[in-house]
């Protein structure tokens, strides 16, 4: 730890992000492989579905019937599955990489965005819950997010990902580049 | 737990791990490449998919794996791709990152998870309207950028890989 490169910041500034991407692609693979052949059927990594059934399951807990009747999670079968626990250990790996590093912090309003909008706790968290809504909706829609479309769907050569990602993308840039523009 | 939750929770420690050690769970980094400032998410997600993409279109010619094209849904991709964009800039983290972040500390995410749990809810409700609007349409199916464009899928491959690293030579130039 104490051999890695200290940024302005003071905090370690973690691995290239060139060698931690290419070992995720080498997970991917590992991953779609043992899913395969433990499973029976090839697993890509995702992230989105697991809001639905966390939705479902919430839910289940107030109107049982309901859920069992809404077509949405009929097709996407709430339950806890092998992607829902994948989100559960990226959790726990991001926690366990960050107290390695020191890189862990509790931080209340990200730096960009307190230099841009202030540090009011209130305005970021309503802010994001907003913004949560309208981009799960979007990422249902379009059946998958930057993990499923982004990283799974680019690595078969989907038709759909390439232009996901381009929407996904052109889009963000756009909407970010009018938050942030000087002068307002 | 069964093997399957088993296998899911040790393959998302690993992704949950090199997510944080690339640095890529930080709003700032998410926002910072939508304002061309600051490329890291690019950097690690091209990465991740030069490796992944040989490594699965090696399997899948060997009959080892099945890919699992999601369908080109037109209204879908188009409407779909254009409102995540408009919440991912305004949240700053895609679904899988949000989780990640709540991880290393960042806890202001649980906001936006929390949001998006919301809006798959608001979504489930809302699926039979999009199913007889958006979602219907053109639907050209679970097609392959290889079969759209008639070209042998290594030659996409390769030409994908010359022009990431032409890229990736482009953001180390211009120090972003």
């Amino acid at each position: 730890m104490s051999e890695q490169v200290q940024n302005k910041g003071g905090e370690s500034t973690g691995w290239s992000p060139y060698l931690a991407g290419a070992l995720v692609g080498l997970l991917a693979i590992i991953s779609v492989y043992l899913t395969t052949t433990l499973m029976g059927k090839s697993n890509y990594l995702g992230a989105s579905t697991t809001f639905v059934r966390a939705a479902g399951l919430l839910f289940q807990s107030v109107d049982p019937a309901h859920v069992a009747e809404n077509a949405y999670y009929v097709k996407e079968k709430v339950k806890v599955d092998w992607q829902f626990m994948m989100i559960i250990g990226i959790f726990f790996g991001a926690l366990i990489s960050s107290l390695m590093d020191k890189s862990f912090k509790l931080e209340a309003v990200p730096p960009t965005w307190e230099k841009r909008f202030g540090s009011s706790i209130a305005k970021r968290a309503i802010f994001s819950f907003l913004g949560g809504i309208v981009a799960m909706i979007g990422a249902r829609m379009a059946d998958g997010c930057p993990s499923g479309h982004g990283l799974s769907g680019m690595m078969q050569l989907s038709m759909s990902s390439f232009i996901a990602l381009a929407f996904f993308f052109g889009v963000g840039a756009l909407v970010a580049n009018m938050m942030y523009r000087k002068g307002q | 737990m069964s093997t399957e939750q088993i296998l899911g929770l040790v393959t998302g420690i690993f992704f949950g791990f090199l997510l944080q050690k690339g640095r890529v769970l930080r709003y700032d980094k998410q926002v910072g490449a939508m304002l061309f400032k600051d490329m890291t998410i690019f950097k690690f997600m091209l990465s991740a998919i030069i490796v992944g993409m040989f490594g699965i279109l090696a399997m899948h010619d060997m009959g080892l794996i099945k890919l699992s094209h999601k369908a080109m849904n037109v209204g879908a991709i188009l409407v779909g791709g254009s409102l995540f964009g408009i919440g991912w800039a305004v949240m700053g983290f895609c679904p899988g990152t949000s989780v990640g972040a709540i991880g290393e500390g960042r806890w202001h995410a649980v906001f936006g998870a929390i949001g998006m749990i919301v809006g798959a809810g608001v979504y489930a409700e809302l699926f039979p309207f999009f199913k007889s609007t958006v979602l219907s349409w053109a639907d050209f199916g679970k097609i392959g950028l290889p079969e759209v464009l008639g070209i042998n899928h290594w030659v996409i491959a390769v030409i994908f890989t010359i022009i990431t690293l032409i890229m990736f030579r482009w953001f180390e130039k211009k120090g972003i």
